[in-house]
């Protein structure tokens, strides 16, 4: 066993079509065994495409992957056939974004459950079905007995996303990729699902990376906090560095525009501008053209990181030496 | 590029009760589903998933819901756009009755919503332009694609970046913009959005709020605008509505449920709001037990498995929505504030 659980090096993702999209621009990350990492960034930022690559997902054709990603060892980019299949999935498991594409509309939830346990884990069908059960309760689907036989579309939209949750957990994965998953949940189910995921983390030592643009969900469930901005990471370091300590221009602006406390009819903060195209690879610091900070050098060339301690740093050249007060 | 001169909503439907007439009212709505019932599916069962709901909402006016997931949200926005077909009750939009004066054909050109799932309702073989210009050219509003790549822009989303590529080429965020964009197109009165701004990080988000605040300004929409984020109904609504298990629980101005939860239902989902301090997380739900089978809900008020305050009359007789003594409007359906009901603890102020 290494002690990276997931280790990403320089991953460059483009696609390909009437025009190039560089959505990921050389990104390195890696997680430790049994760590829980919360992906946060701007809409667009290469959250989705970051996990899709960990998962062999993109489509071949159009796009272009370039860098190294090794999950437990294993390299992602070399697999195929056989042990393709029962890494995806087995080894490792993905709650998407939006539970219309992961969930068949023509089978009932509990086969898609039984039968995802069943090509794993090898069990019969009457124990794949009740360990369909058991994780329909573990995300506290009311009357899960009932749920085993309805179909997606018979289900509200917070139901389909916990049946995605218990899809992926099914397996008891080593790794769990999760894209949003909580955002069709109400307050009270979103805490008794990131509890859970807590919960499931200790027991077997998975290890998490959780997309979410949710700083209080990120708070609930991660010990550490990567931040994307244009398909790179630019600010990574333990939960409650980023969010007692931010030190890049756009981690702020994010932080900032949080709706705590702000009355009706008042204008929102938002970031002004807007992200960068991405039709061609970055000159210099992407967040340049929002930047408050920003100056001719920041044009200049992609900023480097800059290790503020271990496993904590900062990719902007003019990131202030000392903590802000 | 300013907004009054680049989007207008023309070609929306003209009014036609006057200011006074609430744009939308709803009455008794009701919507049971069949399903498989029983252990070998032979006992017909059905969902109560919307059970004698009631509201109205004013013109200009944004009604958030909130609820517990499964509540039945959703399938009242779908009833209201005519979408799933409603077993019993009224829908009355600007003083017409739908079925009666007015024809679900031009109740969908007056309403229309962003659906939760973003996919749901973009065209997977459509560019976005053809998605968003598509409504307004069946409409015959002038100027289709011009009119997709304003409100393209509005959205953030470049039109000339964005405007050829196909659904699936799309950020999740991304694509919640477009429908959005998709609902504006088509100069709705009545724009019902169903976590419509749920996959947007808090500074699009912020964009997205502050655009349809301008447009409510601008054009006199009304929206309905379901979330789970309470900080964003907070933010966007006038007045909230509270839903649990098929019903309406509480209702009332925004303030007013802000500084004092009426319902226990509310007051649980309220304190459930995720912690910002890392060294200070959550660590039991302050919701326990899980919510009751819709096919088979509770007898009298069907919170009573859960909540705190529950007491013998709260099993057998279903409290009824009445307005608080002291915040006109605001209404909650809870024996607690109703002194006649015959709870012990009613009227004291056991909530605290
Ligand atoms: N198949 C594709 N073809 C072309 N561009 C794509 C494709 N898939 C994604 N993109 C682009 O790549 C960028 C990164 O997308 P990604 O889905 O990773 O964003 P994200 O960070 O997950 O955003 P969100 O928070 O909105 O879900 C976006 O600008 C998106 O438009
Ligand atoms: N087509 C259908 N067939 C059978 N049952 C359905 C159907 N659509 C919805 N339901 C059921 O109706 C109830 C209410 O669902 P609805 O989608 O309205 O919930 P919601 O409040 O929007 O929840 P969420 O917040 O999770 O999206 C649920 O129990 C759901 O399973
Ligand atoms: S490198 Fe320059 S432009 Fe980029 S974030 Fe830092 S100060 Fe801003
Ligand atoms: S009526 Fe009774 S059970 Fe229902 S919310 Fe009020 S106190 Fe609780
Ligand atoms: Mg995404
Ligand atoms: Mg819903």
């Amino acid at each position: 066993m290494t002690e990276k659980l997931v280790d990403i090096r320089n991953l460059t993702v483009r696609f390909k079509g009437a025009r190039t999209v560089y959505a990921i621009n050389d990104l390195s990350l890696s997680l430790k065994q049994g760590e829980t990492l919360a992906l946060l960034g701007e809409s667009g930022s290469g959250k989705s495409v970051t996990l899709k690559t960990l998962l062999r997902l993109l489509p071949p054709r159009r796009s272009e992957i370039e860098g190294e990603i090794r999950v437990n060892g294993t390299d992602v980019q070399a697999l195929s056939g056989k042990a393709l299949q029962s890494y995806r999935g087995g080894e490792v498991s993905m709650v998407f974004q939006d539970p219309g594409l992961a969930l068949d509309p023509v089978y009932t939830v509990g086969a898609q459950i039984a039968e995802a346990v069943m090509r794993h884990k090898g069990l019969r069908k009457e124990e794949a079905i009740s360990t369909a059960f058991d994780m329909l309760q573990r995300v506290h689907i009311p009357s899960p007995e009932r749920r085993l036989r309805n179909y997606p579309h018979e289900l509200s939209g917070g139901m389909r996303q916990r049946v995605m949750i218990a899809l992926a957990l099914a397996c008891r994965p080593r790794l769990l990729l999760a894209d949003e998953p909580t955002t069709a949940l109400d307050a009270t189910v979103q805490i008794q699902i990131l509890l859970l995921l807590r919960d499931l983390q200790r027991e077997f030592g998975m290890g998490v990376i959780f997309v979410t643009h949710d700083i209080g969900v990120a708070v609930e469930v991660s010990e550490r906090i990567a931040v994307m901005y244009a398909g790179r990471i630019v600010e990574e370091g333990t939960t409650h560095e980023i969010i007692n300590d931010p030190r890049h221009p756009y981690t702020r602006g994010l932080l900032a525009a949080n709706l705590h406390d702000i009355a009706r009819g008042e204008r929102l903060n938002a970031i002004p501008g807007a992200p960068p195209a991405l039709e061609e690879p970055p000159s210099g610091c992407s967040f340049a053209p929002r930047c408050p900070m920003a100056g001719p050098v920041c044009r200049a060339g992609v900023p480097d990181f800059v290790n503020l301690g271990p496993r904590r740093r900062v990719a902007c050249l003019r990131v202030d030496p000392v903590p802000a007060e | 590029m300013s907004a009054t001169e680049t989007v207008t909503l023309p070609g929306s439907l003209a009014d036609k009760g006057g200011p006074a007439q609430a744009l939308l009212i709803v009455k008794d709505l009701r919507k049971y589903f069949p399903v498989r019932g029983g252990i070998f599916g032979r006992r017909q069962a059905m969902v109560q998933a919307v059970d004698g709901v009631s509201f109205s909402v004013e013109k200009g006016e944004t009604l958030g819901i909130v609820g517990e997931s499964g509540c039945g949200k959703s399938t009242t926005a779908r009833l209201l756009i005519g979408l799933t077909e409603k077993d019993a009750g009224e829908i009355i939009f600007d003083g017409q009755g739908l079925g009666g004066e007015l024809s679900p054909r031009e109740l969908r050109r007056g309403v229309q919503m962003v659906f939760q799932d973003s996919y749901a309702s973009l065209n997977p073989r459509l560019t976005i332009e053809d998605s968003i210009a598509f409504g307004a050219r069946v409409q015959g509003l002038d100027d289709p694609v011009g009119r997709a790549h304003r409100l393209m822009a509005r959205v953030g989303l470049d039109p000339t970046r964005f405007a050829q590529r196909y659904p699936h080429e799309l950020s999740g965020g991304q694509r919640q913009r477009i429908n959005i964009a998709r609902a504006l197109a088509m100069s709705p009165r009545l724009v019902i959005l169903d976590e419509a701004v749920s996959a947007l990080d808090k500074s699009v988000e912020a964009q997205v709020l502050n655009l349809l605040v301008d447009l409510r300004g601008e054009f006199g929409l009304t929206y309905i605008f379901i979330s789970h984020d309470l900080n964003v109904v907070r933010y966007i609504s006038d007045r909230i509505l509270v839903m649990y298990l098929g019903e309406v629980v509480e209702v009332g101005p925004v303030d007013a449920i802000w500084s004092a939860q009426a319902h226990p239902y509310t007051r649980s989902l309220f304190s459930a709001m995720p912690s910002m301090d890392p060294d200070n997380r959550t660590k039991t739900p302050p919701l326990s037990g899980d919510p009751p089978n819709p096919i088979d809900p509770p007898e009298g008020c069907r919170f009573h498995t859960r909540c705190r305050f529950a007491d013998s009359v709260c099993k057998t007789r279903a409290p009824k929505l009445l307005e608080m003594p002291q915040t006109p409007g605001h209404l909650a359906a809870c024996h607690l504030h109703d002194p006649a009901s015959g709870h012990p603890k009613a009227g004291t102020e056991v909530m605290g």
